[in-house]
């Protein structure tokens, strides 16, 4: 043992750097400062992890802190503070005309929309799992690259065009439609995976039993793929409710408007933001997508592969 | 009965699955297809159910032809190799799955699945999922499925080679009684030729979408018909071994055998004989194959040697099952001597009748 700490002292002491020549001088003392050094190192790197950990959470946290305090505080600021408590916020807020139908047609939207999304991402996603089609990922790929565009920003102009010849401006179908088409591509990868998870003798076995293609779909297909379809729903509904340049463009009547333009509005009139009603628009904004996640996520699971655990 | 008659199914890029095949399979027999993979055994069986459609030929089961029929109206049960158990779906419910898509009301369904579940001994594992239950439940659960439906064909796809090796035993024996009391046509692919000769009453041993024999697990065992199934049937290889039929006797990697009927005038001939008919004696004899002892293998109760033969016709490997304690060191000289009246003779990879 003493013979290989001598043998290392001796190479470290014959090296260049000023550790190795500390170690090789004094010998047998050398390692107590090493494990004093060691120990203040440690205790430097967890108190600087722990202030970092804590400013990122606080960066997201004081967001959400607003949007919990603001809307009960009687004068809201942009900061977060304790509130003078006081619902008069709401009183003021329900005074709106537009407040509760932009709900309505928000929860509108976003339910039709994910309907046809789980619908038509479904049927093609098995299609596409089960039959060979030549150049498949291929057209996978690039429908989810173009999807992007198709609801983002560089589209809006053909799309507005094509929707004023369709007749579907300021109506809820053409958003519904709009945002669909770009939703699809996403839902048919995820859901694909999904299929492609799920053996194909599940589907023979039934068949052999004599299960008509529907019968299979109804009790085999739809119940094994049911967490990847609940969570291509609840994702359609949270893209379709955060939405805000679709409908923007699309509806010009503000009885149509969905919430996310409404709290576009919600300013005095000579342009500066009405924070009393904007926080509390914004909270009552927020509460359906979250509860809506909280039910799914405990009546499904939410999961983003497929495969079965056996 | 099922009878196919001239099948073919041809895959898209020219694959021929299954080739020209002719096939009978009588009333309440355990049939076995058994071939190594790919030899297109499974998609015989897929065939027959109805999963694939053939390109050309007929499948009949009792007397009418099936071919154009989809499969839930084959009057066929099919267990599958990884069993299919629907993972939403509790023991009851899987089992008494056909049940629902006939039709049956509930109360009765359920009451037939108890009733199978219990013939099975699963009566305890009703309320659980397949994700639930072991190996060996899931196989008896899919069973249960299957005989709950009451088909005239039972269709297996390597029933046993989801279990491990001890599970595989049990269920093996499992299998054979069952099919036993109910009596039903069953069709089960293998490529395990210990499992196929165990448990079937006949065996069709396939290659290249080809039958190569079809006959009881002894006849196929005993006079394997050519050199494939030969080599292909039996825990240990059957020894084949190239020669000359001479009038004075078969010579064969430099041994002098007593000469067989039907070889003679110099024909090339394959000899064949499987180790445990192969005896070794410790001094030289014409008629044994003389050689060094390369490998001593432990089968339990007995031993595999093999012997590097160096012969005038080349090296060969011949190979003897020994009894326990008589098995000679590795290194040492030996002789293999066989016992002539269990050989078999191939001539151009067939079986020369004697």
């Amino acid at each position: 043992m003493t013979g290989d700490g001598v043998t290392r002292d001796s190479v470290t002491g014959g090296g260049t750097t000023g550790d190795g020549v500390t170690r090789g001088g004094t010998a047998g003392g050398g390692r107590v400062v090493t494990v004093e050094t060691d120990r203040v190192r440690h205790a430097v790197a967890v108190l600087g992890r722990a202030t970092f950990l804590a400013a990122v959470a606080g960066f997201f946290a004081l967001p959400l802190l607003w949007l919990a305090t603001a809307p009960f505080d009687a004068h809201p600021t942009i900061t977060a503070s304790v509130p003078e408590f006081t619902l008069r916020n709401f009183r003021a807020l329900l005074d709106n005309p537009y407040v509760l139908s932009s709900l309505g047609n928000s929860v509108i939207q976003a339910a039709a929309s994910a309907a046809l999304v789980v619908v038509l991402a479904a049927l093609a996603a098995y299609a596409l799992s089960r039959v060979r089609v030549p150049g498949r990922d291929a057209l996978l790929y690039v429908l989810l690259l173009l999807s992007s565009v198709v609801t983002g920003t560089a589209a809006m102009v053909p799309i507005f065009e094509l929707a004023t010849r369709l007749d579907l401006i300021d109506t809820h179908l053409g958003v519904i439609l709009t945002l669909s088409g770009g939703l699809l591509p996403a839902a048919i990868f995820i859901l694909k995976d999904f299929m492609d998870g799920t053996p194909t003798s599940y589907e023979e076995s039934a068949r052999v039993f004599g299960a008509s293609p529907l019968q299979i779909l109804r009790h085999i297909v739809i119940p094994v793929i049911r967490p990847g379809l609940a969570t291509i729903a609840v994702w359609a509904v949270a893209s379709v409710w955060g939405s805000f340049l679709t409908p923007f463009i699309l509806l010009r009547d503000p009885a149509k408007a969905p919430g996310a333009v409404i709290l576009y509005t919600l300013y005095t009139e000579g342009g500066s933001p009405r924070l009393d009603l904007i926080s509390t628009f914004s909270l009552l904004y927020s509460l359906p997508v979250v509860l809506m996640y909280v039910f799914v996520s405990r009546r499904y699971g939410f999961r983003f592969h497929g495969g079965i655990k056996r | 009965m099922i009878s196919l008659h001239g099948l073919t199914k041809e895959f898209p890029g020219g694959v021929r699955a299954v080739d020209g095949l002719d096939l009978a399979i009588a009333d309440g027999e355990f049939f076995a297809l058994l071939g190594p993979s790919g030899c297109g055994k499974t998609t015989l069986l897929r065939t027959i159910a109805g999963l694939e459609a053939p390109t050309s030929g007929r499948v009949v089961i009792g007397d009418a032809d099936v071919t154009a029929l989809p499969p839930g109206r084959r009057d066929v049960a099919m267990v599958f190799q990884d069993y299919a158990l629907f993972p939403h779906m509790d023991v009851t419910a899987n089992i008494a799955y056909p049940l629902r898509v006939k039709k049956v009301p509930r109360a009765e369904r359920e009451a037939k699945a108890a009733e199978t579940a219990a013939r099975l001994s699963l009566s305890e594992l009703l309320a659980r999922r397949p994700a639930q239950l072991s190996g060996g439940q899931q196989q008896r659960v899919a069973l249960a499925r299957a005989i709950a439906c009451h088909p005239a064909v039972f269709l297996f796809d390597e029933p046993l080679s989801n279990l491990d090796a001890r599970m595989r035993l049990e269920a093996r024996t499992f299998l054979k009684r069952l099919q036993r009391e109910l009596a039903v046509t069953t069709v089960f692919v293998t490529h395990d030729q210990g499992e196929a000769l165990a448990m079937a009453d006949r065996i069709a041993v396939m290659s290249a979408g080809r039958i190569m024999q079809v006959g009881t697990p002894s006849e196929v065992f005993q006079r394997p018909a050519n050199t494939f199934v030969a080599s292909f049937i039996g825990s240990t290889p059957m020894n084949l071994l190239p020669g000359v039929a001479e009038d004075d006797g078969l010579h064969v990697a430099g041994a002098v055998l007593p000469p067989a009927p039907g070889v003679a005038g110099g024909e090339e001939i394959v000899y064949g004989l499987r180790p445990e008919y192969m005896d070794l004696a410790d001094a030289a004899r014409k008629d044994a194959f003389a050689g060094q002892v390369s490998v001593v293998e432990n089968l339990g109760t007995s031993f595999l040697v093999t012997l590097e033969v160096t012969s005038p016709s080349g090296d060969h490997l011949v190979q003897a099952v020994v009894p326990e304690d008589a098995e000679p060191p590795p290194g040492a000289r030996a002789w293999a001597v066989p016992r002539h009246p269990r050989a078999l003779v191939y001539r151009h990879g067939a079986l020369v009748v004697p």
